[in-house]
């Protein structure tokens, strides 16, 4: 579905119509991201981010399939095969630092696509199916990213593979199992290794997928815009090429640049210096901790620390798992009908405080489980869950919004009465004059 | 904008308006800036995008463990004259033959012009060592190990190797004499560290 006025794919060339009449796949892109998509003619950079997250998937998956070509999945080989890699493979070193640098710029990309939706109001009526898959795409990220970093297997993978699955020994009578279950044998080995390799492979696949899904429920309303209010005429609206294709051009080039600066000058800033140490199942690290994509839910987990009916460890999983699938019940605990950030002033104080109290719970997930840390997490943890359960049903209840633009256009046209004036009516509109 | 860039500006977009045609106006001197910046951006892209091929292509390469394996030294010493040793350089075979006199009398008394790829058995040994046949166990036709470097195998009809696959004759030579084998048996390089050894590769 698109616009009215949406431009149609007319093929000039004998062949494409040709081609059109048969397998009509120029007519989908030309309708998906060409001329024939129309869009809010005022977007701003935070609309590349979706795009951006494309292409770390597609970077991610180039240089997967690559490394896979010399990785080697078993408890001998997997640490020295990655050394391997970096040492002796041809150009080796630069392929894994973009596949383990661009996981990080993977989830930069992501979470700021998925502030810009919760600033933007995004996830509200009628687009909560893009919100929600873009919510399953978010949950598969991680089990892939988590698996990823088993597989180098270094004393933090090992670890991080022993306490990930442990989470899902918490369930009460049927979780011991299931631990051993995904384990494959009661602490990671060479039958974890080489599942979390099969899964790793699989998983980016199905998250492209689900992408489809993603942007094909997207296209039914069409992209949202910074003003929250409905594309109404054409003059709201731009063709996504030459407009977006360019801006999400420059959106990517700036992209690349900071993956180039991570993975020539900091390759492993973002990474733990024990895990260049081989699995050893004998000794825990003295400090671990995921990565820092993981830390906000790090802290959520850590921060139950008594016993109260359940036991403090089933609680911490608990609130972590919510922590996320709270979010597929956004667009019902959000009923305000107006959608930007923009025009909610109450609304964005209480965005801006979100977003430093998943700061300050990301921060304490990277320290060491101790005081004062441990009393800031739960803190924070109480103000997340209070500000999706409490603070924004009572917004939509009783803030007074500003007063929307008729337009997108009007919107973006502001001021212009104002600039056409004579310089000495000093803003004056001219009709006024 | 410096000259260079001027002139290269208008070169590009006078290729622009061969291939599309001059769409809207072209500003003074026929140079649009947008087109200009355009066509450098994609193209710095592209040459970015054909960069990043050089890795994903060149990783299949052998590396550098692989390449360290390239070179063997073979003790010869217990080769008894009409006997032969398969060895293994790169992961393929090597046949090292010693010759007798009269093979090498059969070799050397063929018409080099008459051979399929002519070449005398003086250029496929070493001077002062004529009698050692070094060669790679690698039928040229399509990779099979031919046959006649063990004691009891099937030499062929020339006395040297057969290869049972496609049934390529060798000489004593290891030249390709019958069959569809296009070239000889590979030479590789190598040299004589002592009288009785060899280093391949």
């Amino acid at each position: 579905m698109s616009f009215p006025w949406a431009e149609q794919y007319r093929p000039t060339n004998p062949f494409m119509r040709w081609m059109d009449d048969r397998l009509p796949l120029p007519r989908l892109v030309y309708n998906s991201v060409g001329k024939g998509y129309p869009v809010p003619r005022n977007l701003n950079h935070f609309w590349n981010f979706g795009v951006l997250a494309g292409l770390a998937l597609v970077l991610q998956i180039v240089t997967g399939i690559v490394l896979a070509m010399h990785f080697e999945a078993s408890g001998a080989g997997a640490f020295a095969s990655t050394e391997h890699i970096m040492r002796d493979v041809n150009q080796g070193w630069f392929l894994r630092y973009v596949h383990a640098n661009g996981a990080s710029m993977f989830f930069v990309v992501t979470y700021i696509h998925i502030f810009r939706g919760l600033y933007y109001g995004s996830y509200k009526a009628p687009r909560e199916m893009v919100w929600m898959l873009g919510l399953v795409i978010f949950l598969l990220m991680m089990a892939t990213a988590f698996m990823g970093y088993v597989l180098p297997w270094g004393q933090m993978s090992f670890w991080a593979a022993k306490v990930i699955t442990g989470l899902f020994g918490a369930i009460p009578i049927v979780g011991e199992p299931i631990q051993t279950w995904l384990l494959g044998g009661y602490a990671p080995d060479q039958p974890t290794l080489t599942r979390f390799y099969s899964l790793h492979y699989l998983l980016p696949f199905v998250i492209a997928g689900v992408i489809i899904l993603h942007i094909w429920a997207l296209h039914i309303p069409g992209s949202g815009n910074p003003t929250g209010v409905d594309v109404k005429t054409p003059q709201d609206t731009v063709p996504f090429h030459p407009y977006y294709t360019a801006k999400d051009g420059f959106g990517a080039g700036l992209f690349l640049i900071a993956l180039a600066i991570l993975t020539f000058f900091l390759p492993n800033y973002l990474g733990h210096p024990v895990n260049y140490v081989p699995a050893d199942p004998l000794s825990t690290p003295s400090h671990i901790t995921p990565e820092w994509y993981f830390w906000p839910y790090y802290a959520i987990l850590r921060a139950f620390t008594v016993d109260f009916i359940l036991p403090a460890k089933l609680w911490g999983v608990l609130a972590m798992f919510a922590s996320i699938l709270l979010l597929f019940f956004l667009p019902w605990l959000d009923k305000s009908p107006v959608r930007s950030g923009r025009y909610r002033p109450r609304f964005r104080q209480f965005f801006w405080l979100l977003i430093i109290d998943i700061v300050v719970l990301g921060y304490c997930g990277g320290m060491p489980a101790e005081e004062p840390f441990v009393m800031i997490s739960q803190v924070a943890t109480i103000y997340y869950f209070a500000h999706f359960l409490v603070i924004l049903p009572l917004l939509s209840m009783f803030e007074r919004t500003l007063p929307l633009p008729n337009s997108i256009s009007e919107s973006v046209l502001d001021g212009e009465d104002a600039e056409a004036a004579p310089a000495d009516l000093a803003g004056a509109t001219p009709a006024q004059a | 904008m410096s000259e260079f860039t001027e002139n290269l500006a208008k070169e590009i977009m006078a290729a622009v308006e061969l291939n599309e045609g001059a769409a809207g106006p072209a500003g003074e001197g026929g140079v649009r800036r947008r087109d200009f910046i355009n066509i450098a951006a994609v193209s710095f892209a592209g040459v970015g995008g054909a960069a990043l091929l050089y890795p994903l292509v060149n990783q299949m390469n052998p590396s550098a463990d692989v390449l360290a394996l390239a070179q063997i030294d073979v003790d010869i010493s217990a080769i008894e004259v009409g006997q032969a040793i398969k060895t293994i350089w790169r992961k393929q075979p090597i046949f090292i033959r010693n010759l007798t006199p009269a093979e090498m009398q059969a070799a050397n008394a063929v018409d080099t012009g008459s051979l399929r790829d002519p070449q005398t058995l003086a250029e496929r040994t070493k001077d002062g060592h004529r009698n050692w046949l070094i060669t790679l166990g690698v039928c040229t036709h399509l990779g099979c190990v031919p046959l006649g470097a063990s004691e009891g195998e099937n030499r062929g009809e020339y006395g040297g190797y057969f290869c049972p696959c496609h049934g390529s004759h060798y000489d004593t030579a290891a030249r390709i004499r019958k069959g569809p084998a296009p070239r000889n048996l590979e030479v590789p390089e190598y040299e004589f560290t002592s009288a009785t050894a060899v280093r391949i590769g």
